[in-house]
């Protein structure tokens, strides 16, 4: 696993899309996706909330629970650390930067669910990556999803005004629009490839 | 209680099947479901799962104060979802490989969580595991159906076997992440629409 992470970067934006190719947060990305304001408050939330906890997942993952022997917990541990994060960057937040609670504290008790962190910190774990190489997967990663989602709230804020099958309409649809970006970001398969 | 399970059979399978009617637990529902036997063994991990944490809340649902149940839920899960991947990993190697983190994933299944809120920590505990049986079975059953027609088209096998011969030319669309969304939109139109003409 000897990869250069400026390649992981980028892949995991554009090649390994975390939504598009490993389909992570998908629950939030399809709820949220209706408007492109908050499709990007919550992206940026996740960027950062998924750049700093794969970072300290990492840390807790090599430096306690492989000493102790203890791997197979890593699950409720990485919840654990996911959860007590994000509430104590609420705190934060709220306590110094009330302009950027406004905007981003209604995101984060949604990220605690959001499967694309755990996601990313087993990903990590299961392709045995250094330091930086899971700093640049961490936070490739959440650019990723934000760029994801943004895409999505676009065309589905410009395709409301069009007619479509009722059966279709809400969650139907933002799947196909999801399916379309995800061959035409096939089409930059050629820039960098993880896995 | 004859009535209650019929009904939480009714709901869980299809009027209120989680995957196609609520839309949760989508992210699993795409990435397993290439390989028929890969799902099959995710469905059978999901149902236990949900089955079990339903049934452990509602063990505990008098002595679970109500603040930190969410919490205490989530380390309810884990717990299963650590045991059966343990048992993967110790039975079916494979399949726990191609899985990978899929099956941690489990945990931030919002299926899971729902059941355990909606109905695990408000009724007693054999009707939780119940419902929580039905509502793995609802999901497992989508899946499967999913992954029947993207390894038929993509593979032209079922379950590892091959059932179309050579003639058959093989749909790659059907093996990459996208056709995943693609199958799973059409299922959703489908119901939709069969929902709104009776509603009609």
């Amino acid at each position: 696993m000897n990869i250069n992470p400026i390649v992981i970067f980028f892949a995991s934006i554009f090649t390994s899309n975390i939504v598009l190719t490993n389909f992570l947060g998908m629950c939030s990305y399809l709820a949220i996706s209706k408007d492109l304001k908050s499709s990007w408050g919550l992206g940026q939330a996740v960027i950062f909330v998924m750049t700093i906890t794969t970072i300290l997942n990492f840390l807790v993952y090599k430096y306690l629970l492989v000493p102790a022997g203890l791997e197979y917990l890593r699950y409720i541990v990485f919840i654990i650390v996911v959860a007590a994060f994000v509430q104590l960057l609420e705190m934060i937040l709220e306590r110094f930067m009330p302009g950027l609670y406004y905007t981003l504290g209604i995101f984060l008790p949604l990220i605690t669910v959001n499967c694309a962190i755990l996601g990313v910190a087993l990903f990590m774990v299961i392709r045995e990556y250094t330091f930086l190489q899971s700093l640049a997967y961490g936070a490739g990663g959440g650019i990723g999803w934000a760029l994801a989602i943004v895409a999505l709230a676009g065309i589905r804020e410009k395709v409301d005004e069009t007619k479509i099958p009722r059966g279709l309409q809400g969650p139907g649809f933002a799947l196909i629009v999801t399916g379309i970006m995800a061959m035409a970001f096939i089409g930059l398969s050629g820039i960098a490839n993880i896995q | 209680m004859k009535n209650e399970i019929k009904t939480i059979t009714e709901k869980d399978l299809w009027t209120e099947n989680p995957v196609i009617r609520q839309i949760l637990g989508i992210c699993s529902a795409l990435a397993v479901t290439n390989l028929m036997a890969n799902t099959f063994i995710m469905g059978m991990g999901v149902t236990f799962v949900t089955a079990f944490s339903s049934m452990t809340v509602s063990f505990l649902r008098h002595v679970i104060p109500r603040r930190i149940r969410m919490m205490v839920q989530t380390l309810v899960i884990a717990s299963y979802v650590i045991i059966v991947d343990i048992i993967l990993k110790a039975f079916l190697p494979e399949i726990s490989a191609n899985l990978g983190p899929y099956v941690g994933l489990i945990i931030t299944n919002c299926i899971i969580m729902g059941r355990c809120e909606a109905y695990g920590q408000s009724n007693p505990p054999l009707l939780a595991f119940w419902d929580g049986m039905m509502s793995g079975l609802g999901y497992t059953l989508v899946l499967m159906f999913i992954s029947f027609i993207r390894e038929l088209m993509g593979f032209g096998t079922l379950f590892g076997i091959p059932i179309l011969g050579d003639w058959w030319t093989r749909w790659t669309i059907m093996v990459m992440p996208a056709s995943a969304f693609f199958v799973l939109a059409i299922i959703i139109w489908a119901v939709q629409a069969r929902q709104s003409n009776k509603s009609v």
